[in-house]
Order: structure tokens, then sequence, then C-alpha cells
């Protein structure tokens, strides 16, 4: 029997979420797997057919077993969500995550913060992507307008041979705060892995962007893209890294840093580093103002400067 | 409806537009003929109100208002639009979203009538952003259709064929016929003898002043008996083109 106050706070989350403009039934419906954390309670856990969601609650947060069975093809995607609702707190979440071999997920997460004032949130992850497994990940956070959060999330992902990792991370409602993303990919022969992150940093919140793939797998294929907007006294730096270590390997680094403001900070750092002859990286790296061509084009349809570079700045960030 | 009169524009030490007079009446198509570098862009710079384009002397009068002072968005709100010849492109921005921006809310109907009218098919380019995935001619048709899909009084065309293959030109003129007989002047900026076929009149333009303005047919005649073959294009001796101007009133 689900008590009083996991009600209340499930119901509380639910409403943060769909404030955040999420679409509370997905949180609500039966037929859709997913978790709910907040803080260091564990609200709900349903799983379905192929996936087993194991869960233990610590002093400052949950350790979360994932595991997607053998051959598991999961049609609808998994809802994942974590928050904090009060304006304080701790939140560390120990993910470790088994994709099996011929497995295929979609999976939602979503992050509340709406109140935050002092608000830490960790995400420490251990990423298995078997054989032949695709895996999708898209991570957004709903902050407040305080800016008081730091949000910590690292990953190890493992990608096994013709295995896919796809993951995009996005912090463009509310202050992010203090953002340090740390994720790493290793992948074997025909291995894929896409990292995508999109943050719009304002007042004076504090990004740092760190994303590292490792081609060691014949033929495997990467792609780390960000894409980020940086006004008022926002300061950010995105780290690329993409390793080429045998033959055939295909990597690029993809950055593009908008700065929207004259005391906004923005700086990128691609490496690229190729050990085998037959391996190829490449990047590409923009920082710059908004493109006044863009404006203009905007502009010339009736919209405001403004308008115009809103609309710019949802492109990007889409 | 637009009135440009006595226009200069001088850009590092440098004529850009010289003396430049042109006018275009309501619902007409008004060709401006040019070869390359002769003030055609900047002119159409000049009266969208680009950044970094505003006239050093003269005056552009649109419904009787002096426009020189406005911004690009004041200028579309009373009723201007421009399709650039280098469109921008902006990631994350889908093309029925860009066909929508105006505020005319056509509707998502009458936004596949207009991509149909540049010969583009809806089912294919409707979710597609407006980004660098697009070639070079499908964002000259995105373009022209959004000018389509604004409605406005007047919209400046600055090289609609740029970027167009030959199959398909002429399904992109007739979608201008067409936006022009739905109410849309057009300002039709080229240096393409065939595209200005469209146009009620034509004025051709030389170092930044029109030499001549006439029915089509016979201004592309006398452009390719003078410009064609001018040794002067680009940098024109004044003489010469003193003697040109007076040539094309006498004409």
């Amino acid at each position: 029997m689900i008590s009083r106050s996991v009600e209340k706070e499930y119901a509380g989350m639910v409403d943060a979420y769909e404030k955040a403009g999420g679409d509370r039934n997905t949180l609500i419906s039966k037929d859709i797997a997913k978790l709910v954390i907040h803080e260091n309670k564990v609200l709900g856990a349903d799983g379905v057919s192929g996936i087993k969601i194991e869960t233990k609650e610590t002093e400052s947060g949950v350790n979360v077993h994932f595991l997607v069975e053998e051959g598991a093809r999961i049609k609808n995607p998994v809802h994942l969500c974590f928050g904090v609702l009060p304006q304080e707190g701790l939140q560390e979440i120990i993910l470790k995550v088994e994709a099996q071999d011929n497995s295929e997920v979609s999976v939602i997460a979503h992050c509340i913060f709406p109140n935050a004032v002092k608000v830490i949130h960790k995400m420490d992850a251990d990423i298995k992507i078997g054989n032949n497994a695709k895996f999708d990940y898209k991570e957004t956070h709903y902050h407040g307008e305080f800016g008081g959060i730091e949000v910590i999330p690292k990953a190890k992902i493992k990608v096994g041979k013709g295995g896919v990792w796809q993951s995009t991370f996005t912090l463009s409602q509310g202050l992010v705060g203090k953002l340090d993303y740390d994720f790493e990919v290793f992948c074997q022969e025909k291995g894929v892995a896409e990292l995508v992150v999109k943050a719009y940093g304002k007042g004076r919140d504090d990004i740092k962007v760190w994303e590292k793939i490792h081609l060691n797998g014949e033929g495997a294929r990467g792609l780390a893209k960000s894409r980020l907007v940086i006004s008022d006294k926002a300061q950010a730096e995105v780290k690329g890294e993409t390793y080429g270590n045998a033959p055939h390997a295909r990597g690029h680094v993809d950055c593009i840093e908008l700065v929207n403001g004259k005391e906004a900070v923005a700086r990128a750092i691609p490496i690229v580093s190729v050990t085998n002859e037959k391996a190829k990286v490449t990047h590409e790296a923009a920082i710059g103002s908004i493109d006044r061509r863009q404006v203009e084009t905007l502009m010339a349809r009736g919209l405001d400067e403004s308008e115009a570079v809103d609309v710019i700045v949802r492109g990007i960030l889409r | 409806m637009l009135r440009v009169e006595d226009l200069f524009l001088n850009l590092n030490g440098k004529p850009i537009i010289d003396g430049l007079n042109l006018h275009v009446d309501k619902g007409e198509i008004h060709g401006v003929l040019g070869e390359n570098g002769t003030g055609k862009t900047t002119l159409a710079y000049l009266i969208m109100g680009a950044n970094g384009y505003k006239a050093t002397e003269g005056r552009i009068m649109f419904e009787g208002q002096d426009i020189n002072e406005l911004s690009v968005s004041q200028r579309a709100k009373k009723g201007i639009s421009l399709a650039w010849q280098e469109p921008a492109r902006i990631e994350g921005l889908r093309v029925r979203d860009y066909l929508n921006l105006s505020g005319n809310n056509p509707g998502i109907e009458q936004i596949k009538r207009c991509l149909l009218m540049v010969g583009m098919e809806p089912e294919r380019y409707l979710d597609r952003d407006v980004d660098n995935t697009l070639s070079g001619g499908e964002r000259k048709r995105i373009e022209l259709a959004s000018i389509i899909a604004m409605q406005p009084k007047l919209a400046i065309l600055d090289e609609p064929d740029s970027g167009i293959d030959i199959v398909s030109l002429p399904s992109i003129l007739d979608g201008i016929v067409q936006m022009n007989k739905q109410g849309t002047s057009v300002l039709l900026i080229t240096h393409s003898e065939q595209v200005v076929e469209i146009a009620h009149r034509v004025s051709v333009l030389c170092a930044g002043r029109i030499l001549r303005t006439g029915k089509p047919e016979e201004t592309c005649l006398w452009f390719k008996e003078n410009c064609k073959s001018c040794v002067h294009i680009n940098e024109p001796l004044y003489e010469n083109l003193n003697e040109l101007v007076k040539k094309g009133k006498k004409s």
C-alpha cells in the first residue's frame, strides 16, 4: 500500500513536471515503464516485459540497476524522473545500466528542480551496451529561476560490437546554476556513439561540458556535438575529445556556442587524436555572437529583433 | 508604391549607389537587370534597411512615407520583405515554422500550397530544418515560398534564379507571377534576361545608376547591345556611363 506521504510527493513531482511543460500522463500511465525518485526516495518503479529495474535507497540518493534483457525491443520509451522539490537537498544517483545483446530501448529522463536554492544533483553512471544493442537516452532538466543548483552528471559507457549509444542532455529551462557534465564512451568494432549537449546559460550560470569518445574498434563511429547559448554573465567551457584508434574509425566533434551579451564568456577546446593511419577524426567549433544575417532574415518576415534572437536560440537548442 | 529618389551610398569611399532613381507601381513586377557588381544586391539591402546599408543621400519612399530611418522589422511590418540572394540557414527552425513566421497565420494547407508553388513536395520538406542540410536551390525555393506565405505588399526578390536548375526555373517564375496576381508587387533583381521576361517593366542598372527603364523585350535588347558587350563592366568610365544614361533615356 502506498503511504500518504509518498502519494503526496509523487503528486508534487508530477505537478512540477507538468508545470515545466511535460506531459503528466507519461508519469501516471500504467502502460509506460518508469522510475520516479524524489530526493532519496523511490516513489514508483514500474517495469515492463524485458526490463528489470532494481533500486536501493541510500542516505543521499538511490542506487539503480537498470537491465534490458537480451533481444528485448521495448516499444514505448521508458521514463525516469529524478527531482528535488524543496529549496535544499542532495540527490546522488548511482546508475548501473546493462543493455544486453540485441536489445533496443529508448529512455527519457526528466530531472526536476523547480525551487532549488541549494541543491546538488549527482549522477554517476556505469553503462554497458551489448553487441548490436541500441540505447537512446534523452535527459532533460527543468530548473527554477534561483540558480542555486549544482548538476554533476558523469557516465562511462562501453559500447559493444555493432552497438549504438545515443544521448542528448538538454538544460534550457530555468537557470542552469552550475553544470559539470562528463561523459566518456568506449566503442568496439562498428559501435556507434553520439553525445549531444544543449544548454542555455543565463545570469551567472557556470557550465562545463566534457565529451570524450574513444573509437577503439574497427569501423567505430562517434559524434560529440554541443550547442550552447550563453548570455548575461554566464560562462561556458566545452571540451570535445575524440580518439580514432582503429582502422576506418570515423569521428567528429561539432561545437557551436552563441554568445549573447557583453559579459558572457564561452570557450571551446576540441581535441582530436588519431593513432591508426586508417582512422579519421574531424572537428568544427564556432563561437560568436548571433549571426546578423540570420536575425535580419527573420526581421524581414516582421519579427522584432528580440523575437528573431529568441527564434534562433530556441532553434539551436531544439 | 515604392519611390527611390536620388539615392547615394558610398562604401569605403567608393560610390556603390550613385544617384539612383526608381519607382515600382502597385501591382507591378519591376525587373532590375544588371551585370555582377553593378549594385543590385546593395539596392535590395538599402530598401530593406539591412545592417550597414544606410543611404548617404536620397530618399526611399514607401506608400508616401520616407522609410530610411526604419528598421528591417518596421519595414517588414509596413509590408516590404526580401528574399535574400543567399538566404541564412537557421538550425532547428523547421520549414513549416519558417513559413509561419510572418504572423499572417496562413495555416498548414496554405503553407503546403506555398511550397507547391515553388515546386516543392510539402510532405518531404515541412519537417526539415532550414539549415545546411538543404541544398542551395532548396533553400532558395523555401525563401521564395516564405515570401509567398507572408503576402507582403512589396516583395524584393534578389536573384531568385540563382542555384535553381534550368528545368525548375519556369515553375519558380510561375510562382512569382501567381504571387503578383494575389496582390504582391515585386521588385525582381537579376542578371538574367530570361527572368525579367515576366516583369511589366525593366530597369537596367550599372555602377549604381539606372540607365534605362522600359518594356522587357526592348530593354533586354538594349541591355544586350550596350551592357553585355561593354568593356567597362563594374568599373565604367564615367563619360561613357553618362553617355549611356543619355542614350537610355532617348531610346
